[in-house]
């Protein structure tokens, strides 16, 4: 009893309290996850002509800020730069007195200082020469680079990230404008895609499975239940009851369309009792509320059938991955039953306890013997396909049936390049269209992006970064790379607005603000945590942020 | 110690305020008087938490000088997964002080003044020093009542008393950016019902029939505490507290046979947790101080006036214009208009003005120009008007009737006119 309260409470953990509030978005799986994980970060890569370099890097240390608080289990960070004054005006993770030190190691022993469950440490090497080590890179689950980079290092370093199928985040921030990039592997699955509880509600009222059907005895006596009783029954019943009634009048049909379903709400809420100090019953309006989102047929989304029909899921060998394998049972599943596994939660709604309790525990014990169909495939198909690393855990195999009908694979693609490659190129071109487009601001920096790579390779000197000719020549280069076929073209009202945004790039030239860097370095470890928790749904695959009017683009480039 | 050059030291943030951009209006003046105007700007930033942390070193890093903090809060372990200024070591010392100190200690130069304590503390003097008001609260309460206060202080014929409101919050992934010019701009009163509470569980669901482990919890938070240890004032922050609740909700949920009450979700429903991270404060904090410094040096047009961040699924935001309301309790001229059944007690309308999304009045007392309906303080006037709680709306007031309700969280008096269904 209450009273009886045991003296030693086993209560939290003081990490487990020191984490609560983001362990209530993804829980112990999720930070388990982030634990193990190692990120490196490619804060600069050399010299721009005879000035240190003109890469400050605080979207990278801010971006790791926010994943060391939550406590990321270690990091990395490359910078060969030396600390300089305009270093200390845009970058809290140095102080005076590092001035002329090394950038990696001093932003590494403040950055450290916030979370003593982290490892870190510092490269002052260029991220070239650290390549050469073959057990360099393996070691981490995502790499940021900060740009603008030379080109050529951010080829060879995102292919090999890419031969190991780590992803890669590059960012980006200029005076006002900032923009990022996810490079992930091109098959990127995610089960715990965290939908809207209101969307995933799975409730078979059209098709109820025989347990379900058989409730209906409990109110065969509706009409003469007392007030109370009345009152108390389920909404779920409720619709399962007027469903019975309405096919008796519909050839055993069950409301389809829009009107139907209209005339069927009207008839549920005819039979609410009116003569009461409410002059209503609650129950019943929770039923009326629910005809029209919970009367559909089951149907597969083709997000999910593409699932199906991808090659992974059908051809598995033995190094298939437990995703694919569970997938592919849910898919024999789907083919048997014409439905997913149920994911067995079921809404709060007036009821008696008991009888919701027992009403719950229909739904999760159908659930249950779903999952069990499941987990039996799998076991089959791992024998099948045996020798296999390890059994996938009963538990995975629930947080997938669950999870079945959210499930999502992202298709990742390599950092944007204006190479030719003809998706990117039309991606743009459609953006283009938009006159508010973000997508002028992303070829802006990829001008930058160029005239940094000329600086680097002294094919001009660093005035260029402010110099009207060179940037008039990045904008001519680019618009010639998007009107290589000969249907596109770029009209001078375009054109002007991409000179525009290379305008207010040069304004602090190729130089960060604090602001837009913290809140890039916000988002962009928002999209680290999503990668390597493998929950919520990650960037695909550009965004770009504009401090001017405080807004955000995504496009798929 | 070295002498940093600070034109060096500032070179980023000095070439926007020295230079026009493509965007910037055409009549500013870019330049060195464009920075002593910043560097002069006293700037408040109420709350230092998890958005007031990231909002003090912003604006410390861009180029605020005189910069003052208000909390009335201590530090506690759960704020060390976000609230970057503070450590281990720092726990029970005030949010304000220790915050002020790191920024100061870090960024040479900048000066932090804190203020342990209420924002309902100060009067409008304090606030009439500053240049503009940045908010990280994570209380609608607060917010409402800075919002009344600088509405109030706007003076016609003096410009320097209108103060810009920046505020953020955030819950989880998602946050929102707002900036307020007040009488002049949608305030925070008149985007109320875009922030409605959520529902309360009804009080029969939790003393006769509980289906949710959270409903185990309220009963045991709202109820078997009272009946059983009211000579103890219930402590959230106390885990021997916490720990009774949760005991308390577990054999409840036995009898009733419900699964599902944990530790975690019985301090998550009796402190109201609302799930928070870094990287979210990171992003909400930086579109506040970024509008703080175009505010302050016109190097960029501001945010007019709201833009929401949504991170589940991609980068989402949504930047766009919150209307001004003439019918606003705080920066209209007209009564808010609010359909009621004119069949409700008195009382039943008191208990849906705390949940009614525009309106959020926990403990209103209200009357109309002839009479005063119900009134809780003082004593006797509470007995005289007691009576009226069982009367009709229909019995009290005519159709269309305004009345002024009062609330002890706020200084003003909202208007709104009852319009029977």
């Amino acid at each position: 009893m209450t009273e009886a309260f045991p003296g030693a409470l086993v209560g939290p953990s003081s990490k487990e309290r020191k984490y609560d509030r983001q362990l209530r978005l993804w829980a112990a799986s999720g930070q388990q996850a982030l634990e193990e994980a190692r990120v490196l970060l490619v804060n600069s890569d050399g010299p721009w002509g005879k000035q240190s370099t003109g890469v400050s890097g605080v979207v990278g240390v801010e971006t790791l800020k926010n994943l060391v608080l939550p406590g990321i289990g270690g990091f990395t960070i490359v910078d060969p730069a030396m600390v300089t004054e305009p270093d200390l005006g845009v970058n809290f993770f140095l102080e005076e007195d590092s001035l002329g030190k090394s950038r990696a190691q001093e932003t590494c022993r403040l950055l450290k200082e916030l979370n003593p469950d982290v490892e870190g440490n510092s490269e002052s090497k260029p991220v070239t020469e650290l390549l050469q080590d073959p057990e360099f890179l393996p070691q981490f689950k995502l790499v940021l680079v900060s740009g603008p980079a030379n080109k050529s290092t951010l080829i060879t370093l995102s292919s090999a990230a890419k031969a190991l199928g780590i992803p890669v985040l590059y960012t980006r921030s200029v005076g006002f404008y900032s923009t990022f990039s996810l490079q992930l592997p091109a098959v990127f699955p995610i089960v715990e895609t965290h939908p809207d509880p209101e969307s995933t509600q799975d409730l078979r009222l059209l098709n109820p499975w025989p347990e379900l059907a058989a409730t209906l005895a409990s109110i065969s006596n509706l009409e003469t239940l007392d007030d109370h009783q009345h009152g108390h029954v389920p909404y779920i019943l409720l619709l399962l009851h007027y469903l019975e009634k309405w096919k008796e009048t519909h050839d055993g049909n069950v409301p389809s369309n829009y009107k139907e379903k209209t005339a069927f709400r009207d008839l549920v809420r005819s039979g609410a009792r009116t003569a009461n100090p409410e002059g209503g019953e609650e129950n019943y309006d929770e039923a009326v509320a629910a005809v029209l989102k919970s009367l559909n047929p089951f149907t597969l989304r083709s997000s999910i059938r593409e699932i199906f029909e991808m090659d992974e899921c059908n051809n598995l060998t033995s190094e298939t991955a437990d995703f694919w394998l569970i997938a592919s049972a849910i898919r024999e599943f789907y083919t048997k039953h014409n439905v997913l596994p149920l994911p067995g939660s079921l809404p709060d709604m007036k009821a008696q306890s008991a009888d919701y309790v027992s009403l719950q525990n229909i739904y999760k014990s159908k659930a249950r013997k779903d999952m069990a169909e499941v987990i039996e495939v799998v076991r089959r198909l791992e024998a099948e396909l045996s020798p296999r690393p390890a059994q996938i855990a009963d538990k995975d195999i629930e947080v997938f049936c669950k999870n079945a009908a959210h499930i999502k694979v992202i298709h990742g693609r390599d950092l944007p390049q204006l190479n030719g490659e003809k998706y990117t190129v039309k991606a743009i071109n459609n953006a283009l269209g938009d006159p508010e487009s973000l997508v002028s601001a992303f070829l802006g920096f990829d001008i930058l992006d160029s005239i940094i790579t000329d600086i680097q390779s002294g094919k001009q000197n660093e005035k260029a970064l402010d110099s009207a000719l060179a940037w008039e020549a990045g904008v001519d280069r680019v618009i010639q790379s998007l009107t290589l076929e000969a249907s596109a073209a770029i009209n001078e009202e375009t054109k002007q607005r991409i000179v525009q945004r290379t305008q207010e790039l040069r304004r602090t030239q190729g130089g960060e603000l604090h602001n837009v860097s913290a809140l890039t370095g916000g988002l962009v470890a928002q999209e680290a945590l999503k990668v390597i928790t493998r929950q919520y749904v990650p960037l695909d695959n550009t965004c770009v942020f504009d401090g001017i009017k405080s807004r955000s683009e995504m496009y798929r480039l | 110690m070295v002498a940093i050059d600070q034109k060096l030291r500032w070179k980023h943030l000095y070439n926007v305020l020295t230079r026009s951009g493509p965007f910037s209006d055409e009549d500013w003046v870019p330049g060195p008087e464009t920075i002593s105007t910043l560097e002069s700007s006293k700037i408040l930033v109420i709350g230092a938490g998890g958005l007031g942390c990231e909002i003090l070193k912003n604006l410390a890093l861009s180029g605020f000088k005189d910069i003052h903090v208000i909390d009335m809060d201590t530090i506690d372990i759960s704020n060390l997964n976000r609230q970057f200024l503070f450590r281990q070591s720092d726990i029970g010392k005030p949010k304000a002080e220790v915050a002020a100190a790191f920024v100061e200690k870090r960024v040479k130069g900048v000066k932090i003044t804190p203020y342990v304590g209420k924002i309902q503390d100060k009067d409008e003097d304090y606030y009439m020093q500053f240049k503009i008001v940045v908010c990280g609260l994570d209380s609608i309460e607060a917010r409402r009542w800075i919002n009344s206060t600088l509405v109030g202080m706007v003076d016609f014929e003096n410009p320097e008393s209108l103060k810009p409101i920046i505020d953020g919050g955030t819950e989880g992934f998602k946050g929102q950016a707002r900036v307020i010019l007040p009488t002049l701009s949608s305030c925070i009163e008149c985007q109320l019902d875009m922030h409605a509470p959520r529902p309360a569980v009804p009080l029969c669901t939790i003393a006769t029939i509980p289906r949710q482990p959270q409903h185990c919890i309220e009963w045991a938070h709202q109820i078997a505490w009272q009946e059983q240890r009211k000579d103890d004032t219930f402590d959230s922050d106390d885990l021997e507290h916490i720990g009774w609740i949760y005991n308390a909700a577990l054999e409840r949920a036995r009898q009733f046979q419900i699964p599902g009450v944990t530790f975690q979700m019985t301090q998550g429903v009796v402190k109201n947790i609302i799930p928070a991270i870094a990287s979210t404060n990171a992003v909400i904090a930086a579109a506040t101080t970024s509008e703080a410094l175009k505010i302050a040096t016109s190097c960029n047009p501001y945010l007019e006036n709201y833009m929401m961040y949504a991170g589940e699924e991609g980068v989402y935001t949504y930047t766009f214009e919150a209307e001004k309301k003439p019918d606003c309790p705080v920066c209209g001229n007209l009564a808010r208009a609010m359909t009621v059944d004119p069949n409700m007690t008195l009382e039943a309308f008191i208990e849906a003005l705390g949940e009614r999304p525009e309106a959020q009045l926990k403990k209103p007392s209200m009357r109309t120009e002839e009479k005063t309906l119900y009134q809780r303080f003082p004593p006797q006037l509470e007995e005289q008007t007691r009576p009226n709680l069982k009367l009709k709306l229909s019995d009290l007031i005519a159709d269309g009737q305004e009345i002024a309700v009062s609330d002890p969280a706020y200084t003003i008096d909202f208007r709104y006119r009852l319009d029977f269904s």
